[in-house]
């Protein structure tokens, strides 16, 4: 199954060159799109489910129709004639190559990368009965299926409990910022 | 070599589900639901309908049956206009984009148990994937609707539409919220995201808005599914109203409000362009109404526990399938039944009531199945 890592790959590589080159703000929305399409089948491929589906239900589904909202309410022809800034250009790709070739430096000195690319399921070293899981999933763990989502939650809600209730607090801040200052009139 | 083989061998089960549910019942039932949908609303109205389409040259009319082959190549052969003003490559991508995310979602649609054919050991299971994830990807798939709808109100570049396309998606993404938010007292009660095993637990003690089995002629049902009863009903009322507005049909169809925006994001759109809007429509309603009976009304398994998963023989396992279709054709009809009893709503009713009803009632429903689930342990 590695030919479909490569299309999604291929698939991912190309819309990101979209979202920079293009002039169009759409297009570069919509290539971003697609470029979160191929992360998510990315994922799918190495057996998270979950990641995979929440990042096209948070990114592609929902924040990127946002984005996309916003920048049909703008004036898309002043940002199609615009000329191409070459200093900013020059900076993005210095940083880029540098990102490579720290990347390049990382990966030649890491172990695992010797190993060819074959996605396997994730080797379970956990108990195979975990407390708090409904009987379904843990029926799952014993024939070395991944419950990824009933892991996911149970760590969350037991281990992470308070980061979690920390998040949460901050959404609502922001939420209620939000309002505050869209409503300039408070009465 | 031989990886490859068996790699083609495993793709053929899939193949096999995609064509025969996909191209030989779901499309088919997207044109005979227009059909229906003109049907019934004459019903309604007491006029005659479209009764006389029938086989061609002939007197024979069968009720009209041939109307949506006759429907389907007159989109075919009409001129298929493409306006001088608009954005092209977006003009054509958008027609798609509404389609392909309404079909993806049936891949995880459990539309039977099992089917034992002959000449097989195992018997055969009726889902295209069996996901673990299913009904978030569901949701995930669905979302991705609304792009469509916003990149044709946008490329068509003229105002209506625009107007159209903006309100569409703003209804899309407020209902999103309550639709899933009314989902999860089912996900806390069966503990699981699979379609199908929600199905199978729905069958073995009874459907979620009938959780009573037979024993003989003896009721068998527990105290503790009776008073769960309460929440899932008031989640099976969320669920349909909002996958009413999803689905922009009737009272909730404002984004194509003809009184106020023409035709609303489709008003630039010509023969099969438009078509594959209005089927997006129709196959997004149906595969919708699978999933409220998947989820709630016990997909395709028998009230009161009675038949079986199709594991042991054919017979149960061909009538589980039918009497998954049987409900989901109940529920299309339930759909035109509304769009054409109800009037329309204004926008800002659609959005006080997604915001201010909708979105609390579904948060109050969590607690208390989360409470109610607590107390009986």
């Amino acid at each position: 199954m590695e030919v479909l890592f490569y299309i999604f790959s291929a698939i991912m590589i190309v819309s990101g060159l979209g979202v920079v080159a293009s002039r169009n703000p759409v297009t570069s929305a919509m290539c971003l799109v697609g470029s979160f399409l191929g992360l998510a089948a990315l994922f799918i491929q190495l057996d998270a489910f979950f990641i995979g589906i929440i990042q096209i239900l948070v990114y592609a589904g929902a924040v990127m129709v946002l984005f996309l909202f916003i920048i049909m309410l703008l004036d898309l022809k002043a940002e199609e004639k615009k000329s191409v800034n070459y200093m900013a250009f020059a900076g993005g790709l210095i940083l880029a190559l540098i990102f490579m070739v720290q990347l390049s430096a990382v990966l030649s000195n890491f172990e695992a990368g010797d190993v060819g690319f074959t996605p396997r399921q994730a080797q379970l070293t956990l108990d195979k009965d975990l407390a708090g899981l409904p009987e379904s999933a843990n029926e799952k763990l014993r024939e070395d299926k991944l419950p990824d989502v009933h892991l996911v939650g149970r760590m969350i809600f037991t281990k992470y409990n308070f980061p979690l209730q920390v998040v949460g607090v901050l959404l609502l801040v922001s939420t209620v910022g939000v309002i505050i200052l869209s409503k300039r009139k408070l009465s | 070599m031989t990886e490859l083989l068996t790699i083609l061998y495993s793709l053929i089960e899939p193949t096999i589900k995609i064509v025969v549910l996909v191209f030989m019942v779901i499309l088919p039932m997207v044109a005979y639901s227009v059909y229906a949908e003109r049907r019934f609303s004459a019903l309604l109205q007491d006029r005659v309908g479209p009764n006389r389409v029938g086989i061609p040259f002939t007197k024979i009319s069968l009720a009209g049956l041939g109307q949506p082959m006759a429907d389907g190549l007159k989109f075919i052969l009409k001129e298929d206009l493409t306006p001088g003003h608009v954005r092209k490559f977006y003009y054509w991508l958008a027609p798609a984009l509404t389609m392909v995310p309404a079909l993806l979602t049936c891949a995880v649609l459990p539309f039977g148990g099992h089917l034992k054919l002959p000449f097989f050991d195992e018997p055969f299971q009726m889902v295209i994937a069996d996901l673990d994830v299913g009904i978030l990807f569901v949701f995930a798939i669905a979302s991705l609707g609304v792009y469509g709808i916003v990149l044709a109100g946008w490329a068509s570049n003229s105002k209506y539409p625009f107007i159209g396309g903006v309100r569409s998606s703003s209804q899309m993404i407020s209902y999103e919220i309550s639709l899933g938010l009314s989902v999860i007292p089912i996900l806390m009660i069966y503990g699981d995201l699979n379609l199908g095993s929600i199905v199978q637990q729905q069958h073995e003690k009874g459907w979620a808005l009938l959780p009573v089995t037979l024993d003989g002629f003896m009721p068998v049902f527990s105290f503790r599914d009776i008073v769960l009863l309460v929440p899932l009903l008031i989640s099976f009322v969320i669920f349909v109203t909002s996958l009413f507005a999803e689905t922009n049909r009737l009272p909730f169809d404002l984004p194509e409000c003809e009184t106020e925006l023409v035709a609303g994001y489709h008003t630039e759109y010509s023969s099969m362009k438009f078509a594959l809007f209005f089927l997006g429509e129709y196959a997004a309603m149906i595969i919708g109404s699978g999933f409220a009976v998947t989820l709630f009304l016990g997909g395709w398994s028998l009230p009161f526990g009675w038949g079986g998963n199709g594991e042991e023989s054919l017979f149960w396992g061909l009538v589980a399938i039918g009497t998954f279709f049987a409900k989901v054709i109940g529920f299309i009809l339930f759909f035109i039944w509304v769009r054409w009893s109800i009037p329309r709503f204004r926008y800002d009713q659609l959005m006080r009531l997604g915001w201010v009803f909708f979105f609390e009632i579904a948060l109050f429903n969590i607690l208390l199945t989360a409470g109610i689930l607590m107390f009986f342990g």
